[in-house]
């Protein structure tokens, strides 16, 4: 069963993304494997939150070339609902708000929708109280107070808040595969050592993990089988855990130099 | 149904045999006189007019259209629309008109014992004439003020009191449902008198028998809450999609008395509306809710003023609206303040939501202020859904048809935060979320 799951991969081939006619991505390849987790740094602007839009399918984010592949089926067509019920997520760098709707009525929806891909509009929800007692459990362990699934989703959060309702969202809705866009900012200390043990915790040996960062902390409990550098939108370099550490001690300038067509790139896209 | 008055246009001739049919008390008769004077000789408002501006009647023609018929209670009960307002409440009393006339007249003894009057307001005025008279058509709404008050005053039928006396506490909401036929008139009053102390909620109901109807409503509304009373009133527009609407409402509001006044706009072809809360006597206290949401051609036009005219009152008005195919909505919303009104807590806001690129939302705020010592906000938003909203839910699963709904809803749950009245939240959550069918 295992051995199934490891054959099951998020696949990016030569991955070209232009927003708004703009190139951003050229070229990216990754693959990760369910049960795999992956770092993804790289300088503000090179492309990073980028990758994780155009994998969760954003309308703007237009795949001018290359492929995305869930489990072997190429997925550039597919809705961005549709990836979710078929196990896609990204937690956002920056999440939405949706005044006027409650943090437990909406993760109610998504888990339903998640849980049973072929559910049509209309159909019935996870029952509520079957669905508030998961809910309480999860937030329990994710030390966080009921009271937030009474607030609406994201509204007046503040920024560490809503960062652990992500968390709280990739818990319910379990993907097999996970990107964590910057889940650990605006995290204080405390909050930061919970997450990166949270996010062990939910993605087990089954979740395939690219948890995108400027440091380390995140990364304590989720150590990297692979770390990769993106800039000017490619990835440029490919290591273990030890990638990780030096760019999070020493920067991005080594980096540059070796790869100085990509460091164009990068001033390219930011005049 | 189909008794006398099969003919059409709002004559004369028709008058006449309204009066003849009525046992009034001979004031309410100069009344209806007086206004019918001023019906004949003023004529359909234009566009030249600032009120008129963006709402265009040139289609609407009142010779196509009959007085209710004569009588009360001749309808059957069986053509009353099923009320939305009503579910798991227990109610205090309740009354129905059909095409203008009264077919339910109902109100729990135990109220009536405490010297409540609910029910039909044709029958009261003849019962308790002496005590209306200062009240009707007299304190809130101007019978001359304009064609369709004229028109009303003249020729109104099938109304609805609520009467409740000094320090009386009724607990239970009343409800009262006006229902059209296609093609059929409604005329109807409502008058609604707290004393003292009084506290009341009046859940009002208007719907046709058919989503597609035509007819014509004409009508008025008067809240007088005195002193220190306390009033929840709810009235939902739900005509067919064929009715013209027109209707003035006012309230008065007196000392430290307190009014959360709910409307929910659906229905109609063509709605006119002027909602006016006068705060008249000081510490009065106006929560104003406005729900709105249209679709097809519908044009809904709310001119809303909240007139402070005694010193520290506090008005607070939100109307939301959200707007499908071509329709279009005008809010004109006035806060105004008298000299003598010293420390006025005044607030308005108008959010729109548009659902279609052919959708309108006009949205014009204004104030006029001549007291000093005062605060006063106001503000509007228009917009369309916000696609990042969208991709966020969808990116949880959420089909496109999906996220909207949710998205909608969740515009109008900040105004259905306000309401204190459950089973009105549930109604009207329910009825926006079966019309939220289209997004492009
Ligand atoms: N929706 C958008 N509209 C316009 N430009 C965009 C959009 N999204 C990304 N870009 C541009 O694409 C480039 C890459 O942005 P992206 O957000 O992917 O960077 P990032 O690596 O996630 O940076 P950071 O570390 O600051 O989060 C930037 O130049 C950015 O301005
Ligand atoms: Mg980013």
């Amino acid at each position: 069963m295992i051995d199934v799951m490891k054959h099951e991969s998020l696949k990016i081939t030569n991955l070209h993304v232009a927003v708004e006619g703009k190139p951003i991505l050229h070229g990216v390849n990754l693959e990760i494997r369910r049960g795999e987790t992956h770092a993804l740094m790289g300088p503000n602007g090179s492309g990073k939150s980028t990758l994780g839009f155009a994998v969760a399918g954003h309308p703007k984010y237009e795949v001018t070339e290359g492929t995305i592949e869930l489990c072997g089926e190429t997925i550039n067509d597919w809705s961005p609902d549709k990836r979710a019920r078929q196990g896609v997520f990204m937690a956002f760098q920056r999440p939405m708000a949706i005044p006027g709707v409650k943090m437990a009525d909406f993760l109610r929806h998504a888990t339903t929708n998640v849980r049973r891909p072929d559910r049509k509009e209309g159909e019935d929800l996870i029952p509520m109280r079957e669905f508030r007692k998961e809910l309480r459990g999860k937030m329990e362990q994710l030390k966080m107070d009921m009271e937030f699934a009474r607030r609406y989703v994201n509204d007046g959060f503040s920024g560490g808040e809503m960062k652990r309702a992500e968390i709280l969202q990739l818990a319910m809705l379990m993907p097999k595969f996970a990107i964590l866009d910057e889940t650990d900012s605006g995290l204080d200390a405390d909050a930061v050592r919970l997450a990166s043990e949270s996010i062990a915790q939910i993605g087990g040996d089954e979740m395939g993990i690219l948890i995108i960062t400027h440091h380390d902390k995140l990364l304590e409990h989720n150590t990297p089988d692979y770390t990769h550098v993106m800039l000017g939108g490619r990835i440029v370099e490919t290591a273990g855990k030890e990638l990780a550490e030096e760019l999070h001690s020493q920067g991005y300038d080594r980096v540059r130099a070796d790869y100085p067509e990509a460091a164009e790139a990068e001033l390219g896209v930011r005049s | 149904m189909t008794e006398t008055a099969t003919q059409l246009g709002f004559t004369a001739e028709a008058f006449n045999a309204l009066l003849g049919s009525r046992k009034e008390p001979d004031w309410l008769t100069e009344l209806r006189r007086s206004a019918f004077k001023t019906f004949s000789a003023s004529s359909l408002p234009d566009r030249s007019e600032e009120e008129w501006m963006r709402t265009d009647i040139r289609l609407f023609h009142p010779e196509r259209f009959a007085p209710p018929a004569i009588g009360d209670a001749s309808a059957s009960s069986e053509e009353i629309v099923e009320p939305l307002l009503t579910r798991g409440v227990q109610l205090a009393g309740r009354t129905a008109a059909v095409d203008g006339r009264t077919v339910v007249d109902q109100l729990e003894p135990k109220w009536a014992d405490r010297g409540v009057l609910f029910g039909s307001l044709g029958r009261l005025v003849a019962q308790h004439g002496e005590l209306l008279r200062p009240h009707l058509l007299a304190r809130a709404v101007d019978p001359h003020a304009d064609y369709f008050s004229a028109l009303h005053a003249a020729f109104w039928t099938g109304g609805t009191l609520l009467y409740v006396p000094r320090g009386v506490v009724v607990d239970e909401p009343f409800h009262m449902i006006s229902s059209l036929n296609d093609g059929r008139v409604d005329l109807g009053h409502t008058l609604v008198v707290l004393e003292e102390g009084a506290e009341a909620t009046l859940l009002a109901e208007t719907a046709s028998a058919d989503e597609r109807a035509g007819g014509l409503h004409c009508g008025a509304i008067e809240l007088l809450v005195g002193p220190n009373a306390s009033l929840r009133y709810v009235n939902l527009q739900n005509w067919g999609s064929g009715v013209w609407h027109f209707a003035r409402q006012k309230a008065l509001v007196d000392r430290d008395a307190r009014l959360q006044w709910t409307i929910g706009a659906l229905g109609s072809r063509l709605a006119k509306v002027n909602q006016h809360v006068a705060l008249v006597g000081p510490g009065a206290d106006v929560q104003v809710n406005g729900v709105m949401f249209t679709q097809g051609k519908q044009h809904l036009s709310y001119h809303t003023l909240q007139h402070h005219e005694a010193p520290s009152c506090h008005s607070d008005l939100l109307y939301k609206a959200g707007l499908q195919g071509h329709s279009r909505t005008v809010w004109r919303g006035m806060i105004k303040v008298d000299r003598a009104a010293q420390k006025t807590d005044g607030y308005q806001r108008n959010d729109s939501l548009i659902l279609n690129s052919n959708a309108r939302a006009d949205s014009i705020p204004g104030l006029e202020i001549e007291a000093d010592d005062v605060r006063c906000t106001h503000g509007s938003t228009a917009g369309r859904v916000d696609e990042e909203q969208v991709f966020y839910a969808r990116s949880r699963g959420y089909t496109r048809q999906e996220a909207i709904r949710m998205i909608v809803t969740g515009f109008f749950q900040q105004i259905f935060d306000r309401i204190t009245i459950e089973s009105v939240r549930d109604a009207l959550a329910e009825a926006i979320g079966r019309r939220i069918r289209e997004y492009e």
